[in-house]
C-alpha cells in the first residue's frame, strides 16, 4: 500500500512540474466549451474575419453542427463553391498572402492546441502601433509579427508605454494604452476575442466534449468491473493459506 | 485445496465478472470496428448533391457525380414517355417488381415527375456505365429502339426508364437513387428525407 | 460435453494444447507471496497488446509521407470514425508502456530478480527495453510535428559524433542529409513491422525463460527448495486460476488509470503529447525549447551533463548509452549474500534510494532548459547514477544482511 501511495504522489505531481514559460504574462482566456452561444459567436466571427487570409484546412463546415449551428446557419457562412462537408479554406491564396505579409498565414485548425488558448487570447489583444514595422503594428507577445492588426477597427489603436513600478528604483513594466477607441468598448472587445478563442479551442479538438462524456461512462463501468473482479479474486484466494 | 468452498457463490461471481468483462470487450471492440466505416472525408465526398435542372433541354441528359458514381438526370420528351407503356413484353421486369427504386418511383415512369428521370448510371451486370442513346431506331440498335441506354461492355439494353430489355446480360433494371425536389428547378440527389423540400 | 472432450482429444493428439495449458497455467506454480510490484510484468504484456491493436488500426489511416503525415494524423483525429480514440489510446499506451516497464525493472532491482539463476531472463528483459526505446523513438517521428522532427534530428545527430564514421553513419540512418521523407518512410517501416516483430519474439522468449527458472518473489528465496510429496512447491500456487484472477484485478485498476488519461488528459499536461507537436515539422525553424518525451529524459540529462572532450560530444553519447544499458551488468555486479531488499543491510538500501533519486532527478532535469545550476545538479546526479553500478561489487558485499527465512512470508 505504501508503494501505491508513493506512486500516486508521483502521478499527481507530474502536471505540477510544468515546463517553465518565459516571457510576457499571458491573460487567462475565458474558455468554456459548454457555452454553445459563445462558440457560435466565435465561429461567426472566425468565418467573417479570419478565413479571409487563414485556412482551417482540417475543419469541416458541417462539424459546426456539433456546437449547435443549424444547416441554414452554416450555409449562410459557406463561401462560394464550398459545400457542407468542405474544409475551411482561406479566401486569399497562400502564395498571395505570403507576398503581402512576408509569411504565409498559418493554418488555424490546431493553433489553440499548439500555442495554448491563453497565448492566443493575449496575442489577439496585444497589437500596438509601431511605425518601424511594414504593417505599422507590432505585438507584445509576438514581436515582429507579420499579421496586420485587422482588429483595430473593433479594438481601437493601442500604443506601448513603459511604466515604472515601485518608485525610481522599481522595475519597468510594458503596458498597452488605448489611445483612440474602436467600434467596441474594451469589455466588448475582450468578450469577442474570448468567443473567438473559445471557438479556436473547440476547433483544435472537435471530439473533446464527446471524449469527456464517454469518459465518465467508461470509468463508471470499469469501477463496477473492479469491484466484481476483486470479489472474485477474494473468493478464489480463500483457497490459499 | 479446501473442501468447504461455497461453489455456487464462486460460480456466480465468475459468471458476473465474465459477463461484465464481455460487455467491456464488446465496448472496446465497437470504436475499432466503427473506424472502418466511411470517414467524414468520404462522407463529404458522398454527400447529397444539389442539381440545377432548369438548363436540361428536353431529350438531353446531365451527368452528376454522387458517392463517386455517375448519376443521370434526363428531361424526357412526351414521345419518349408515350413509348414506356408500349413494349412491356420485351422487358425483363416491366413493372419494376425488383426493388431497384424508392417506393415513390415505383410507377410506370420510374420517377417522381414523369418527364424528369434520375438513375444511377451503372450497369447492373458488371458495373460499366451505359451510353445514352436517345435517338429512335439507329442503325446499330435496330428499328424498335425508342431511346434509352446501351452498355458498350456486354451489350445490355435499357429503355428510357432504365428498364432492362430481355436478352440482355444485365439481370435487373438500373438503380434509382433516393432524391427529392428542393424547388421546381433544384433536385437533391442522395437524400429524400430532408425537411422543407418542395 | 462429450463432443467437447472428443474434440480436445483430437487436438491433443496433434498439438500439445492440454499439455501447454497445464505446463504454463494450471500446473505452473508461482510464489503465493507476490505483492503489488509483481503486477507490472503482466501489465506490460497488456500494454503491448493494446499498442499492437491500436497501432494496426492507426496504420490504416496514417500516411508515411512528409507531405501528408501531419494532415493524416489530423484526419485520424477528426474525420476517421472514433479515430481520436484510437490515437489517444496509442499515444497514452506509449507512455504507460514505459511507466510499467520502469516499475517492472525496479521490482527486479529491489528483489534481486536478476541474480542466479535468472541472469539470462534479466538480459532478455534489457533487450526488450532497448527494443522498446527504439520503437518509441521511431514512432515519435510519425506525427511529423515540430517535436517529432527536431527530436529525431537531435538524436540521430548523436550518431554523427562517433569518431571517424559518425557523419556517414548518421546519413545512413536518415537516408538524407537532414531528417526527411526518406527517414519518415523507413522509421514507419521499422516502427510498424520490424521492431514489433522483434518485440513480440523476445517477449515470448522472456516468458519461456521465466517459466524455465520460475518466478522470484519479494523474499528473494527459491520456492523450489521446499516441495511436497508430489514435487509441488509448498509456497507455490497454480498460476491458473489464482494468479490470473489477481492479475485481472490489477489490469482493471490499471485500465482505470489508463482510461482516465485517455478521456480526460491525453496530453498529460504536455508530457504525453507535446504542444509543439501540433505545429507541422518545419526544417527551417527549431522550436525555442526542445526536450525528448519524459521516458528518455534521464539519459538525455546524462548526455548534457558530460562536457565535450577533445572537441567531441562522443563521451556524452557514450555515457548516455552506457547509462541506458547499465542494468544489464547487475547480475555480475551484485555480490550481496541475499537477493531481496527485505534482508539487505542499510548500505544497499541507501544506494538504491540514491539511484532512484538520481534517475527521477535526471528525468526532471532532462526536460528543463540548460542553466549552469541545472547542469551542475545533472553532473552530480549522473555521478550518483553510475556510482550505484560501479560501487555495487563493494557495497553489496560489505553490507550487513539479515538471515533469509526458509519459507516465504505470507499472512
Amino acid at each position: 500500500m505504501k508503494a501505491i501511495k508513493k506512486l500516486w504522489m508521483l502521478v499527481l505531481l507530474m502536471p505540477a512540474m510544468a515546463i517553465a514559460n518565459t516571457g510576457v504574462h499571458l491573460d487567462k482566456a475565458p474558455s468554456n466549451l459548454n457555452d454553445k452561444a459563445s462558440l457560435q459567436r466565435g465561429a461567426q466571427f472566425f468565418a467573417a474575419n479570419c478565413l479571409a487570409c487563414h485556412s482551417a484546412s482540417y475543419m469541416r463546415y458541417n462539424r459546426l453542427m456539433d456546437i449547435g449551428m443549424s444547416e441554414a446557419e452554416i450555409k449562410a457562412i459557406l463561401p462560394e463553391g464550398s459545400k457542407m462537408g468542405s474544409t475551411m479554406q482561406a479566401v486569399m491564396a497562400s502564395a498571395d498572402a505570403k507576398a503581402a505579409f512576408g509569411v504565409a498565414p498559418p493554418d488555424l485548425s490546431v493553433t489553440a492546441r499548439a500555442r495554448g488558448t491563453d497565448w492566443v487570447y493575449t496575442y489577439l489583444r496585444s497589437f500596438y502601433t509601431d511605425p518601424t514595422r511594414p504593417s505599422g503594428v507590432n505585438n507584445l507577445v509576438f514581436p515582429g509579427v507579420g499579421m496586420p492588426n485587422i482588429m483595430a477597427g473593433y479594438q481601437g489603436e493601442q500604443v506601448l508605454e513603459v511604466e515604472k513600478h515601485g518608485g525610481a528604483a522599481g522595475h519597468e513594466v510594458q503596458v498597452l494604452k488605448l489611445v483612440s477607441p474602436g467600434a467596441m468598448t474594451p469589455a466588448q472587445f475582450d468578450a469577442t476575442v474570448g468567443d473567438l478563442v473559445n471557438f479556436l479551442d473547440f476547433m483544435s479538438e472537435p471530439a473533446k466534449m464527446v471524449r469527456y462524456k464517454l469518459g465518465y461512462i467508461v470509468l463508471g463501468f470499469l469501477f463496477l468491473l473492479l469491484i466484481l473482479s476483486y470479489a472474485l479474486k477474494k473468493e478464489f484466494w480463500k483457497d490459499v493459506h | 485445496m479446501t473442501d468447504n468452498v461455497d461453489r455456487s457463490k464462486r460460480r456466480l461471481l465468475l459468471a458476473a465478472t465474465t459477463a461484465a468483462g464481455g460487455v467491456a470487450a464488446a465496448g472496446v471492440a465497437t470504436p475499432f470496428v466503427l473506424s472502418f466505416m466511411p470517414s467524414e472525408r468520404a462522407k463529404a465526398a458522398g454527400a447529397p448533391v444539389e442539381v440545377d435542372i432548369s438548363a436540361i433541354a428536353p431529350g438531353t441528359m446531365k451527368v452528376v457525380e454522387w458517392q463517386g458514381k455517375p448519376v443521370w438526370v434526363v428531361r424526357r420528351t412526351p414521345e419518349m414517355l408515350d413509348l414506356l407503356t408500349k413494349h412491356d413484353g420485351e422487358l425483363t421486369d416491366p413493372t419494376s417488381s425488383v426493388p431497384q427504386q424508392p417506393d415513390y418511383c415505383n410507377n410506370v415512369n420510374r420517377s417522381i415527375k414523369p418527364e424528369v428521370f434520375v438513375a444511377i448510371g451503372i450497369c447492373t451486370h458488371l458495373g460499366c456505365s451505359p451510353s445514352y442513346r436517345p435517338e429512335a431506331a439507329p442503325a446499330d440498335l435496330g428499328p424498335n429502339w425508342g431511346g434509352g441506354w446501351f452498355c458498350p461492355c456486354h451489350g445490355s439494353r435499357f429503355d428510357i426508364a432504365a428498364r432492362v430489355y430481355k436478352g440482355s446480360p444485365a439481370p435487373t433494371n438500373l438503380i434509382i437513387p433516393p432524391h427529392q425536389y428542393l424547388s421546381e428547378t433544384t433536385l437533391l440527389i442522395g437524400d429524400d428525407k430532408k425537411k422543407g423540400a418542395a | 460435453m462429450k463432443l467437447l472432450k472428443n474434440f480436445l482429444e483430437w487436438i491433443d493428439y496433434r498439438f500439445p494444447a492440454t499439455e501447454t495449458w497445464k505446463l504454463h497455467l494450471s500446473e505452473y506454480y508461482a510464489p503465493k507471496n507476490f505483492n503489488f510490484w509483481y503486477f507490472f510484468g503482466g501489465l506490460a504484456m497488456l500494454v503491448l497488446g493494446i499498442q499492437i491493436v491500436s497501432g494496426i488500426f492507426l496504420t490504416m489511416s496514417y500516411k508515411p509521407d512528409a507531405l501528408f503525415a501531419f494532415a493524416s494524423v489530423e484526419f485520424i483525429m477528426r474525420d476517421v470514425q472514433w479515430g481520436w480514440l484510437l490515437r489517444y489510446i496509442h499515444s497514452t499506451g506509449a507512455s504507460m508502456f514505459f511507466l510499467v516497464v520502469y516499475l517492472h525493472m525496479f521490482r527486479g532491482m529491489m528483489y534481486g530478480s536478476y541474480r542466479k539463476p535468472r541472469e539470462l531472463l534479466w538480459i532478455i528483459g534489457v533487450v526488450i527495453y532497448l527494443a522498446l526505446m527504439a520503437e518509441a523513438f521511431m514512432g515519435y517521428l510519425l506525427p511529423w510535428g515540430q517535436m517529432s522532427f527536431w527530436g529525431a534530428q537531435v538524436i540521430v545527430n548523436l550518431f554523427s559524433s562517433v569518431p571517424f564514421v559518425g557523419n556517414d553513419l548518421s546519413i545512413l540512418i536518415r537516408g538524407d542529409y537532414v531528417i526527411s521523407d526518406a527517414t519518415l518512410n523507413r522509421f514507419f517501416a521499422l516502427h510498424v513491422a520490424a521492431i514489433p516483430l522483434v518485440l513480440v519474439g523476445i517477449v515470448f522468449v522472456h516468458l519461456v525463460a521465466l517459466h524455465a527458472v520460475g518466478s522470484n518473489n519479494p523474499d528473494g528465496i527459491e520456492i523450489k527448495k521446499n516441495k511436497d510429496a508430489n514435487g509441488i512447491p509448498l509456497d507455490g500456487i497454480p498460476f491458473f486460476p489464482y494468479m490470473v484472477v489477481k492479475d485481472v484485478v490489477a489490469s482493471v485498476a490499471f485500465l482505470i488509470v489508463f482510461c482516465a488519461i485517455v478521456f480526460f488528459a491525453p496530453d498529460m499536461g504536455g508530457y504525453f503529447l507535446e504542444a509543439n507537436n501540433f505545429i507541422p515539422a518545419n526544417p527551417m525553424q527549431t522550436p525555442a525549447h526542445i526536450a525528448p518525451v519524459w521516458y528518455f529524459t534521464p539519459y538525455y540529462a546524462i548526455l548534457r551533463a558530460v562536457p565535450p572532450m577533445f572537441g567531441s560530444q562522443f563521451p556524452g553519447v557514450i555515457a548516455m548509452g552506457v547509462g541506458a544499458v547499465a542494468v544489464v551488468f547487475l547480475p555480475w555486479l551484485d555480490r550481496g549474500a541475499v537477493k531481496s531488499i527485505r534482508y539487505r543491510g542499510p548500505i544497499f538500501k541507501f544506494f538504491l534510494a540514491a539511484f532512484v533519486v538520481s534517475f527521477l532527478g535526471l528525468g526532471y532535469l532532462g526536460m528543463m532548459p540548460v542553466t549552469p545550476t541545472y547542469t551542475l545538479i545533472s553532473q552530480v546526479l549522473s555521478v550518483v547514477y553510475f556510482a550505484f553500478f560501479i560501487l555495487m561489487p563493494w557495497y553489496s558485499k560489505i553490507d550487513k544482511c539479515k538471515p533469509e527465512p526458509d519459507r516465504v512470508t505470507f499472512k
